[in-house]
């Protein structure tokens, strides 16, 4: 049937596009995924309303000026930073997968692993690194160069935002290199395509799905971030959300900025789905071994030098400087309280927000990959459509809600786990699909040809062939609760504390030595799940 | 790595000679891993930092055997939040860094009228003319320079000269925490709307730095990344105490000056509280001798008579300061946060 043929010859995608077609889904799984997403419509609808009915749109002394300005910084950071996340990203996936690069292995886990460092301690390590204090500064004076400026503002932004962002394209575009199909680009390259042509008009197709995806969840992470750019002191729309909320007695400038983000946000995710809905699953077949590109004597170097550049940049400079704080404000005799509790806490929302939002992804992934409709489409925007929401806009949302509405949830853990699944359901949805889209459709119709019900194939067929993909996502979801910021600050119970909250409220306040003690554990606590993870998933 | 910070907490906690109260703080005493609030627990929010709070909330339940939860956030975010909650609020008392929010949620009826007994441990100037908030320590505005960076005649004689063009560019302020918003709802009860608007916009156009808190500008004062800054007294002092000696100095504005503001950190029980003995022998235990000396320790100025004076600083009394009522600068709140947004400092 379909194996035959190269993946974007146009008979191929109309019998698979009415193959999906023609499948109508099991009964209970469109109120399944309705379910799923619930958490993250509530404060997408809420948000939504606050602007749109009548009288809302009030934005509370903001004026239209200041709202194109910040429109404007914001999407120029958005697109720089999506571009170089993924221009970083892709170059360290290829270098580790593609080529003969030594100790391939090794750095492919390093490039991964920043992504245990939160962005706003990866801001405060910039900025503390730079300046007439900071450690750069200390290092160049010791070899008689001068100082370096105090890294804040746009460009400052644009860097840690790439640097900490970069491994979540990384992590995506790793598997699907591994996927591609060396047959097609030897054909390629047998019919005379130079090498760039057989990258664009092959290799960049088949990847394009990952990639966008990749681009997506980039680009909604720097709009929602707050952390790093009040840190470094870039305006941005999420900033100015906070500042509102912070620095007004009302909520009503700060909900009518979150209204405005939102329906950028879903005007977002909805260009992207139309972009993806032109691309064909990919026809799955078992790979061909793929031969390593050989780099050369001084393409070895360069590679090695860009990986040792970008590893020390993202993951050894901000180790050093929290150690060096810890170290420094130890030795002067500074209280830093071992931060047990913290740690128990910010482990155990974590584990439970991974839980619960890798069961949630399951009926919405089967349903957008298997039985992909207009419902699904929507209900996939729903839930991406939180995922771009300032995480601080959700909080707001739900403890409004809850106090309004529910308040025997107000304060309460639970509240913080449906907050937890409303922002990062998308990040299992992402990786859940990704591991159902290699699933080839042909094993799971010969599975109920041969007279498994669909529920049974789903669990006997398609279970063993995703469980990777589906725990990748749960780890990923962990990593990021464990990270988060805002909408904990907000909706916690009154004395639970995590440790992201010690950072940040201990570095508010200058007592860096704590916040340092705090971020290191955060980041060692985040590396041993993201080690294991990474490590069976890049290199299974 | 992990290994290194287990290491270094534990050699912190081996040297640590900060605390002053009777009671040692036990490792996460104030940290519940309870997965559901205390019900028997009094609930306080603060606008004061952890370490802060933390050593004298120990003592008290040490003292008294009441469990209290704190909630740790900016002053203007939890009262909001209190506003948000209204009758539900799980919050029995709010400390506020400041008078101006906590007279705001006093002017919504939100907050209860104090025991004439706690009123009367601290000087008048310094409470809530209707007894609804009572001051628990002060502070004084200033300006915080770099000695290498500002010379001594350039020094200001007044905070209107800061929208001058020769400070173009070398002031940082935090425009959305509690104390400067406290310090423009004083500047409009002393120079009225139209001379602090004039001033708002005038600092806006000078190129200012904008942070979050006050910590981040003391920070970078003392770097020598920024020249001046418009904070609180102990900042500059509880970084040298922490980090060593820095280049910098605290100028305090001469008497009538609204950039030299003194004013009283708040707390206050909340109308919808059901713990409202317990929250008042809180409030009390503030305002013992035993915890007015541990806020000295941290450079803040106790309220209680005999209480002493931070460590090589003004007594209160000398203090420059306005000469305006603190109860007033709740009225003034609304117009100084409008103002400070209309300016786009936030």
């Amino acid at each position: 049937m379909t194996v035959l043929r190269a993946p974007t010859d146009p008979a191929v995608t109309e019998a698979a596009r009415s193959v999906l077609k023609g499948r109508t889904a099991p009964r209970l799984l469109t109120p399944l995924a309705l379910l799923a997403v619930v958490p993250a419509a509530i404060p997408t609808g809420f948000l939504v309303w606050t602007v749109v009915r009548p009288g809302g749109f009030d934005a509370g002394g903001f004026t239209a000026g200041r709202l194109l300005e910040l429109l404007v910084s914001t999407g120029w950071l958005v697109a720089t930073v999506t571009f170089t996340a993924l221009a970083l990203g892709m170059t360290t996936a290829w270098l580790t997968t593609r080529t003969d690069l030594p100790g391939r292995r090794t750095w492919s886990t390093l490039a991964a692993l920043p992504l245990v460092i939160p962005s706003y301690v990866g801001a405060l390590t910039l900025l503390a690194s730079s300046g007439n204090e900071g450690m750069l500064t200390q290092m160049l004076r010791s070899v008689g160069l001068g100082a370096v400026p105090s890294f804040t503002g746009f460009w400052a932004a644009w860097g840690a935002l790439s640097l900490w962002n970069f491994p979540f394209v990384h992590l995506l575009a790793v598997p699907a290199l591994r996927r591609l199909d060396p047959a097609l680009e030897e054909a390629a390259s047998g019919l005379g395509a130079s090498r760039w042509r057989t990258i664009t008009t092959i290799v960049i197709p088949q990847l394009k799905p990952g990639l966008t995806g990749a681009a997506l969840l980039v680009s909604l992470y720097v709009m929602s971030d707050f952390g790093a750019v009040s840190l470094l002191r870039y305006e941005t729309f999420t900033r100015a959300i906070y500042t509102q909320l912070r620095g007004r007695l009302t909520l009503t400038p700060a909900l009518f900025l979150s209204g405005i983000l939102v329906i950028i946000a879903l005007v977002l995710v909805f260009a992207e789905q139309r972009s993806r809905g032109r691309t064909v699953p990919m026809v799955a077949r078992p790979p061909r071994h793929q031969r390593p590109i050989r780099l050369g004597a001084r393409g070895t170097v360069v590679g090695l030098g860009f990986m040792t550049v970008l590893v020390i940049a993202s993951l050894g400079m901000p180790l050093l400087t929290l150690g060096w704080w810890a170290v420094r404000g130890s030795s002067l005799g500074n209280s830093a309280a071992i931060i047990a509790g913290e740690l128990v806490n910010s482990v155990g929302v974590a584990g439970g927000a991974a839980v619960l939002t890798a069961i949630a992804a399951l009926p919405v992934a089967v349903l957008a990959v298997r039985h992909a409709n207009r419902t699904s489409r929507g209900i996939e925007s729903v839930a991406w459509a939180a995922y771009s929401l300032p995480h601080i806009a959700v909080g707001l949302a739900f403890l409004v809600i809850a106090v309004r509405l529910l308040p025997a949830i107000y304060q309460s853990i639970p509240l913080l786990l449906i907050a937890y699944v409303a922002l990062f359901l998308p990040l299992a949805l992402a990786s859940t699909e990704a591991g159902l889209r290699q699933v080839p459709a042909s094993l799971e119709e010969a599975s109920r040809s041969l007279g498994m019900g669909q529920w049974r194939t789903l669990r006997l067929v398609t279970g063993p062939l995703v469980w990777r993909s589906i725990v990748a996502g749960g780890a990923l979801v962990f990593l990021t609760a464990m990270k988060e910021l805002p909408a904990t600050l907000l909706l916690r119970p009154t004395g639970f504390q995590t440790l992201a909250v010690e950072v940040w409220s201990a570095s508010s306040e200058l007592f860096y030595t704590q916040a340092s003690v705090a971020a290191l554990v955060l980041v060692g606590l985040s590396a041993v799940p993201l080690f294991v993870l990474v490590a069976r998933g890049l290199h299974v | 790595m992990l290994a290194t910070a287990l290491l270094a907490s534990g050699c912190g906690n081996a040297s640590n000679d900060t605390s002053t109260t009777a009671a040692a703080p036990e490792d996460g005493a104030a940290t519940t891993t309870a997965f559901a609030p205390d019900p028997e627990a009094l609930v306080v929010y603060s606008g004061r930092n952890e370490n802060f709070v933390e050593p004298v909330v120990d003592a008290f339940t040490a003292a008294t055997g009441i469990e209290v939860a704190v909630r740790y956030a900016g002053t203007s975010e939890l009262a909001t939040a209190i506003l948000e909650e209204a009758d539900n609020s799980p919050a029995d008392v709010f400390w506020a860094q400041d008078p101006a929010f906590i007279g705001g949620l006093a002017n919504e009826g939100v907050l209860t009228t104090l025991p004439d007994d706690v009123l009367s441990l601290v000087p008048e100037r310094f409470s809530d003319g209707d007894g609804h908030w009572v001051g628990v320590t002060a502070r004084s505005r200033v300006m915080v320079y770099n000695t290498d960076l500002v010379s001594e005649d350039e020094l200001p004689g007044t905070v209107f000269d800061l929208t001058e063009p020769e400070w173009r560019g070398r002031i940082g302020i935090a425009p959305t925490n509690g104390s400067f918003v406290a310090f423009v709802t004083g500047m409009i009860l002393v120079q009225g709307e139209d001379a602090t608007r004039a001033w708002m916009e005038g600092i806006a156009t000078n190129d200012p730095e904008i942070f979050d808190g006050n910590g981040p500008i003391v920070d970078a004062v003392v770097a020598g990344d920024l020249d001046a800054g418009l904070v609180n007294h102990y900042y500059l002092l509880q970084r040298i105490a922490e980090l060593g000696e820095a280049p910098a100095e605290n100028l305090f504005f001469p008497t009538g000056d609204p950039g030299g503001l003194v004013m009283a950190t708040g707390a206050g029980v909340l109308e919808s509280s059901d713990m409202r003995d317990a929250a008042e022998r809180f409030i009390a235990f503030l305002l013992s001798a035993e915890s007015q000396a541990h806020f000295l320790t941290l450079f803040e100025y106790p309220l209680i008579e005999g209480a002493g004076t931070p460590e090589g600083q003004v007594p209160l009394t000398e203090l420059p300061t306005l000469d305006i009522d603190l109860t007033d600068t709740a009225d003034t709140l609304e117009p100084a946060l409008t103002l400070i947004a209309e300016a786009g400092l936030s």
